[in-house]
């Protein structure tokens, strides 16, 4: 199968890299052993399932709630927010976005930016864009480090390293930064621990994601278990959060349940280490803390989804990465297979709305819909449901309008009209007869190529007798032998 | 027309015709899962945060300061950073000079600007109070403010907390509404769960990623 797809395609779309990914058996290996280790954890932070089943209810109408007002929660967050004296800004694109960020970190002079973890910055890709900018935008999450160290892009939401063992991390560290080759993780973790504390040190800017935004209070929520959270938005002088427009809840009560519903989904933790609630920069007579805080509210497409109030549920998404711990599909081809930022269920359903259903075609149909990422999902989207509602809205013909951008990519006249044809073979018994009178008695003549099927198939030969007819027959020697006792 | 404006006039024609959910904010959800008799409470929180690497004493309250000492002593540590605008910070600094203690008393009595190379390389430990904590996930609150603050929990490798044993409460939702935290929050209100610690690499737990290697929490029995 590998020979009849193209050099290009190899790396530039799913199944190409999916190929890849299959063959690398290491690969493999690191994303099954992380990926039962994940779903372990999980299933022992939710022993009592009714609790669970309790919690997952209440959390999915927290998220429900809050985006059914979602346009006023974001005004009464900007006004809590600049009352508290954080600066709020608003952007509809990525590139937006790094132009808000850029215009802080120069009104600065600032030449350094640490990064705690934020998988919108990965959306914005504000790295390059800063590093083009000769502005230095360090990673400091362990794993996001890694990642950035060695060139690449996270593979996991959660776990941006999952896809290296210990010593691919050793070999690179030492290649990067010199140090001499360890197997021991806690030497790996103590290096980079020196490395970036320095780094803290010295930077104007640092940059979060956030995890809640709490409209009631003003205060931005961030989880993490390292530290690195807390050092990028507690030592640089200006702090820059930068988030997802979905990200608000009303009250800070609402946090409680969603809390607890994120860590143990996300890694079988009651709680993280660190949970840290920012409502405002150092005030005047405080001692440490950023003089300016900042937010960053981003689009990027999220308010496209939020047009469909069925697709408005991938909104609810709190970021946990169980879907993708649970994914058959996830655990095989891993996470770079996605090619994109969010990988995995949650990728599949949030990205065409990011980048459009014609830039990433294969998302919707790259799942067996076996129901597990809906099934742990902590603010119960229904993942199945959205991704044939996006595997719909992708064949679409040209003349129907298009809900999501780029919709309707994989609209084939030929595919249409076999289908119309299937239809009526089906509905109409006439037609339905004939045709298999023919099939029976010509299955002889079917073609030996079947496009895709037979690539991996042999070609189906047609039964001589139809299942109909020896059910037929079955009935009508029963009811003779009936008849003679 | 701005990108908020854009952003949210495209919202808003997203929900044309829809009502607003009402709130159905099932507490019990919350906390019935969460209450323990009181004689558990504790054993809960200190189980928790053993278990992830945090070291827990339960003494007298008037016996603190003494720990402090040996903790300091049974790991060589050179200097401990306190905040002297609290009343624990007192109470410690008078320990100190009664016991003519060797190890030095650092006070946080500046702004960071001031003393920031010395606050990452040359700070062995610190101490600080707590605004109680929470038995269901074994969290310590932290409510920094300008005698006390923010980074002293998170710069020293080792940090130790006390909390009076009568501010544990069963869980979070509780925690809140008994403190009223909506009504006002500091500019940063943390939740401390044991030190430091990452699992990026194959998974394997670390201590002392980015902040303390070492929690230890001393429960002070009210006299
Ligand atoms: S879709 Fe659900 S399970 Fe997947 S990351 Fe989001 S909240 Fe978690």
């Amino acid at each position: 199968m590998s020979q009849r797809i193209p050099v290009k395609e190899l790396t530039d779309s799913f199944r190409g890299r999916a190929v890849g990914a299959l063959a690398d058996a290491q690969l493999r290996t690191n994303f099954r052993v992380a990926m039962d280790s994940l779903m372990k954890k999980r299933a022992d932070a939710f022993p009592d399932e009714e609790e669970r089943e309790g919690l997952r209810e209440l959390g999915n109408h927290i998220k429900a709630r809050a985006l059914s007002r979602l346009p006023d929660l974001l005004e009464q967050l900007e006004a809590k927010l600049t009352e508290n004296g954080v600066h709020v800004h608003w952007a509809e694109t990525t590139e937006e976005a790094n132009r808000i960020v850029h215009t802080i970190i120069e009104s600065k002079q600032g030449s350094q930016v640490v990064k705690g973890k934020s998988m919108v910055s990965e959306e914005m890709e504000m790295n390059d864009y800063l590093a083009e900018r000769d502005i230095e935008c360090l990673e400091s999450d362990m794993g996001e480090y890694i990642v950035q160290l060695d060139g690449e892009k996270p593979s996991h939401i959660i776990m941006p390293a999952i896809h290296k063992n210990r010593r691919q991390v050793s070999k690179l560290f030492h290649n990067k930064l010199g140090v001499d080759e360890t197997d021991d993780v806690n030497e790996l973790i103590q290096i980079g621990r020196r490395t970036l504390r320095k780094k803290f040190l010295e930077a104007d800017v640092g940059v979060s994601g956030v995890n809640f935004a709490i409209a009631e209070t003003g205060t931005l929520l961030l989880v993490e278990n390292e530290g690195n959270g807390r050092m990028s938005t507690t030592v640089p002088p200006v702090h820059v959060a930068v988030t997802g427009i979905e990200k608000v809840v009303a009250n800070l009560r609402d946090v409680a349940p969603l809390l607890s519903l994120l860590t143990r989904s996300a890694l079988g933790q009651p709680i993280t280490t660190y949970v840290n609630m920012i409502s405002g920069p150092r005030k005047a007579d405080e001692l440490d803390g950023p003089e300016e805080v900042h937010l960053v509210l981003l689009d990027n497409g999220r308010s496209g989804a939020f047009a469909d109030a069925q697709l408005r549920q991938t909104l609810n998404c709190i970021r946990c990465g169980a879907c993708m711990n649970h994914c058959p599909v996830y655990t095989r081809v891993g996470g770079h297979t996605y090619g994109e930022v969010y990988p995995g269920p949650i990728g599949k359903i949030v990205t065409p709305h990011m980048v459009g259903l014609d830039h990433v075609p294969d998302h919707p149909s790259a799942s067996s819909l076996c129901g597990a990422c809906g099934e742990v999902c902590p603010v119960k989207i229904p993942i199945p449901e959205l991704l044939q509602r996006l595997r719909q809205e992708n064949v679409k013909s040209p003349d129907e309008p298009a809900v999501v951008q780029g919709g309707g990519s994989k609209y084939s006249w030929k595919e249409r009209a076999l289908w119309r044809m299937w239809m009526a073979l089906n509905t109409r018994p006439t037609l339905y007869k004939c045709f298999l009178w023919a099939a029976t008695r010509l299955g002889k003549l079917t073609p030996k190529n079947l496009g895709p099927w037979t690539e991996n198939h042999t070609a189906p030969v047609p039964a001589r007798r139809s299942l109909h007819d020896l059910a037929k027959a079955h009935l009508n020697a029963e009811k003779t032998s009936g008849d003679r006792s | 027309m701005s990108a908020r404006d854009n952003i949210l006039k495209k919202l808003r024609a997203g929900l044309e015709g829809s009502t607003p959910r009402p709130d159905q904010f099932d507490e019990t959800l919350v906390t019935e899962p969460w209450q323990y008799a009181p004689e558990d409470r504790i054993q809960r929180l200190r189980s928790l945060m053993e278990t992830v690497h945090t070291e827990v004493y339960t003494l007298a309250a008037a016996n603190w300061p003494a720990k402090v000492q040996e903790l300091l002593e049974n790991r060589r540590l050179a200097n401990l950073l306190y905040a002297p605008g609290t009343g624990h910070g007192q109470q410690l600094a008078e320990f100190w000079a009664e016991a003519a203690a060797e190890q030095n008393l650092l006070a946080y009595d500046r702004p960071i600007e001031e003393w920031k190379e010395e606050l990452f390389w040359q700070v062995d430990a610190s101490i600080t109070g707590t605004a109680g904590a929470i038995a269901a996930t074994g969290s310590l609150v932290l409510w920094p403010d300008r005698h006390e603050p923010r980074l002293m929990s998170l710069l020293p490798p080792l940090h130790i907390a006390l909390l009076k044993a009568s501010e544990v409460e069963d869980n979070l939702y509780v925690m809140m509404e008994k403190q009223n935290w909506p009504a006002g929050l500091p500019t940063n209100l943390l939740l401390v769960s044991g030190p430091s610690k990452t699992a990026d690499i194959e998974q394997v737990l670390a201590y002392g990623a980015h902040g303390p290697k070492e929690l230890v929490v001393l429960i002070l029995e009210d006299a």
